[in-house]
């Protein structure tokens, strides 16, 4: 069951990087532990700041 | 460097070795069948298992060798995203997580559409180019300047061109990236009109798309943010709606006229909408699109090789046909040099160096794992390639050169079509033709160049096999549709984006406040400039003689191929540079050989029969006579065609100079760093894994 949900949450991480949005909890945990004066966005934030930083460098997609 | 720097290769256990005989052995007998068996059709899985072998060969031993020997890639070493991770681009990441990503963004339309252009000369030459092509210039490529980018802290390749080269070299190639950039939008947008054309089932589908991205992005911004999977299941449900419900918009006489447009009408549709997507905020159409075309390309692929492996379809075409000698109606010139720019994505592709060099170098937590991402994501690639081959030399030859062939040879009946197409050997009659439109829900097959038709029967009679349901054929064909058209829009969105900003920064160096991205004029104006300049090359594919999938395709391979070579050459310097001169030929012979493949091709498109010279003077000509030659119906016309062969005669010119340039600079770099007897290139220090342990995902 353990092996099955670690397969589905790396399914899940891939799926979300294919559409440029890195791991929440990654970014909240490098947060905390790096940067503890900044406020921690919510999901629906960092989505949409990701979201629009996605379309803003050399588009990295093939023919 | 440290002592343990180079890993000692791991002893072969005696089981070991005989796995890799065994693979060796199956390989090279299924590649024995391929080449050898001639005069009765063979069955696909042949082809697939020799494919197989050859991957897994190359993987093992040529990419084990690049790491170990060429690139030094060392464990123990910390990468960008252990040294300074910042949780949003440098993030150490499971490799398979990486691998994915990775796949996802070098998979497009390419490897679909060359090898389909390329069966004309038969499966032969092209499985073998693609197998020998990725094995030693294209996952070469891709994994180097993964390996060049990881040590440099995840640089792109323009970056780390500047650096290693020198800031002119550097201007040069980014000059070529946009002049790339725009031909490849435009031969994208080219395959979508070509498969579009008088289809009103497929133009009502790939236009339900936007109402459909609409939905989505607006249910992602407000509703439920961030919910990509819930968003895409919701979207991918409404996609096989439309088309279910495209059956009947085409059957409906009030319905069907509004969506059936001819070539030219949807090169305008295209140009407007690339227009307006690239200017609306990226979260109302461009995101959500991505999402579902990201999903279902993934999804399709699997589909496609399940098909494959059940179905297990015989190869109709032949091994190898009589157009080996350059006659051939889908590309003109000789298989050496233009098979090998026609398969560029599949063997080797150049804008992957842009990839690896971009978010994936930032991701990988070891350099151990490169090899995987960088080699084994291409080798992916070349297998995708396998099958669009496999799913093109399945379909009854006469079928495929009916699809394939321009109207200016074959015509524009079915009785002409197969008469013409009988006399070229491969006996087709009228039936079997109109038979194929019927299975499909089209009016008609005939001159559907660009590779997505043709793959999009091919898949379309695998999933038929392996699903059944009558009458199905139609839907799994406009399916097929609009999966390519889908992902070629989002490119096409994405690259004209992309595009507009490159403008925009060239414009500020004239007049500062056009830099500024959020002001409208500066936007407006930049995204105007870009739609332009690939929407002038779409529009000049729609009303070309040869039905622009022929003129435009080998201009669009010869740049793709002008990029790897780059690519390679920076590889090859940074070799040298780095006192590896003994391992120069890794990258410098398949360099040389892209160098020679497109100046050889680019010189055969400015000089001689099939250039794009001689068909502007053949114009010019009939012109000052007064005569008028099909497809142009006024002296108008006639003028605009031959324009448009001078532009491309002019680009491919430009293409020879940018190539020959980038070589002379790459020539001067090396004899300099071969001289010094000290390594020279800008790597990063080494920093070992363990003192940045802490990050570890």
């Amino acid at each position: 069951m353990k092996g099955f949900r670690t397969a589905w949450s790396r399914a899940v991480q891939t799926a979300r990087l294919c559409c440029g949005v890195p791991d929440y909890d990654t970014y909240v945990r490098h947060l905390r532990e790096h940067h503890p004066e900044r406020a921690v966005p919510s999901y629906a934030e960092f989505f949409r700041e990701r979201q629009a930083a996605r379309y803003k460098g050399t588009g990295g997609r093939c023919c | 460097m440290r002592p343990n720097a180079t890993v000692p290769a791991v002893p072969a256990s005696p089981a070991g070795k005989l796995l890799w005989a065994a693979i060796a052995i199956v390989g090279a007998w299924c590649l024995g069948v391929v080449a050898l068996r001639r005069g009765e059709p063979i069955n696909a899985i042949w082809l697939v298992a020799a494919s197989i072998a050859v991957f897994v060969i190359g993987y093992r031993f040529y990419g084990r060798f690049i790491e170990h020997a060429v690139l030094k890639l060392d464990p123990s070493r910390a990468t960008p995203a252990m040294r300074h991770p910042d949780g949003l681009d440098y993030v150490p990441t499971d490799k398979w997580v990486v691998f994915g990503h990775h796949f996802a963004a070098i998979a497009g339309a390419g490897p679909l559409v060359g090898p389909v252009l390329a069966a004309q000369m038969g499966y032969l030459p092209g499985t073998l180019w693609i197998l020998v092509g990725v094995v030693f210039a294209g996952a070469v490529q891709d994994f180097m300047i993964l390996g060049l980018s990881l040590r440099r802290d995840g640089r792109s390749l323009g970056h780390m061109l500047r650096e290693e080269l020198g800031p002119a070299p550097g201007v040069v190639a980014m000059f070529g990236v946009l002049v790339l950039m725009m031909i490849v939008l435009a031969v994208l947008a080219l395959v979508v009109v070509k498969a579009l054309t008088h289809s009103p089932w497929g133009t009502f589908t790939v236009a339900a798309t936007i109402p459909i991205a609409f939905l989505m992005g607006i249910y992602l911004r407000w509703w439920r943010p961030g919910r990509i999977l819930e968003v895409s299941i919701i979207g991918l449900l409404l996609l096989l709606g439309s088309i279910w419900l495209g059956r009947y918009v085409a059957g409906s006489a009030t319905l069907a006229p509004v969506f059936d447009m001819d070539a030219k009408a949807l090169a305008w549709w295209l140009i407007g909408y690339g227009f307006v997507a690239s200017v609306l905020p990226v979260w109302l159409l461009l995101a959500p699109r991505d999402y579902l075309s990201t999903f279902l390309k993934i999804g399709t692929i699997g589909l496609l090789a399940l098909a494959i492996f059940l179905a297990a379809p015989m190869l109709q075409m032949d091994a190898v046909t009589r157009f080996v000698d350059g006659t051939g109606p889908v590309f003109q010139g000789n298989l050496f040099p233009f098979l090998f720019i026609t398969i560029a994505c599949g063997a080797v592709s150049g804008w992957h160096s842009i990839i690896a060099s971009g978010t994936t170098p930032k991701l990988l937590a070891n350099e151990g794992q490169a090899r995987m991402v960088g080699y084994g994501g291409m080798l992916m690639e070349a297998f995708v390639a396998i099958m669009a081959l496999v799913a093109a030399a399945s379909l009854h030859p006469g079928v495929y050169f009916a699809m394939n062939s321009p109207a200016a040879l074959i015509g524009t009946t079915a009785e002409h079509a197969a008469q013409t197409i009988s006399q070229w050997g491969f006996v087709v009659t009228p039936d079997q033709l109109t038979q194929t439109a019927r299975d499909i829900g089209e009016g008609s097959v005939l001159s559907r160049a660009g590779g997505a038709p043709t793959l999009a029967v091919g898949m379309a009679r695998l999933l038929h096999e392996i699903v059944p349901g009558g009458g199905m054929m139609a839907f799994w064909y406009h399916y097929a549709i609009l999966f390519e058209a889908l992902f070629i829009l989002t490119t096409v969105d994405a690259g004209t984006r992309v595009g507009r900003f490159m403008i925009q920064e060239i414009a500020g160096l004239i007049h500062k406040p056009l830099q500024n991205t959020e002001s409208w004029t500066g936007n407006l104006l930049a995204t105007a400039i870009c739609v332009g300049l690939w929407g002038y090359f779409l529009y000049q594919g729609a009303v070309d003689p040869l039905g622009g999938i022929n003129t435009l395709w080998p201009l669009f391979g010869i740049a793709n191929q002008m990029l790897a070579a780059i690519a390679l050459m920076l590889a090859t310097v940074v070799v040298v540079k780095l006192k590896r001169e003994r391992y120069v030929w890794v990258p410098g012979v398949p360099a040389i050989w892209l160098i020679i493949c497109t100046l050889t091709a680019g010189y055969e498109k400015l000089v001689g029969p099939i250039s794009f010279t001689a068909a502007a003077q053949k114009y010019a000509a009939a012109l000052a006579e007064g005569k008028l030659l099909a497809p142009a119906k006024a002296p108008a016309e006639m003028q605009q065609i031959v324009t448009n062969n001078y532009v491309d005669m002019a680009l491919t010119g430009l293409f020879m100079l940018l190539v020959v340039a980038m070589a002379a600079f790459t020539l001067r770099t090396m004899l300099r760093a071969w001289r010094i007897n000290h390594p020279t290139a800008h790597e990063e220090p080494y920093v070992s894994i363990d003192a940045v342990a802490a990050n570890a995902p």
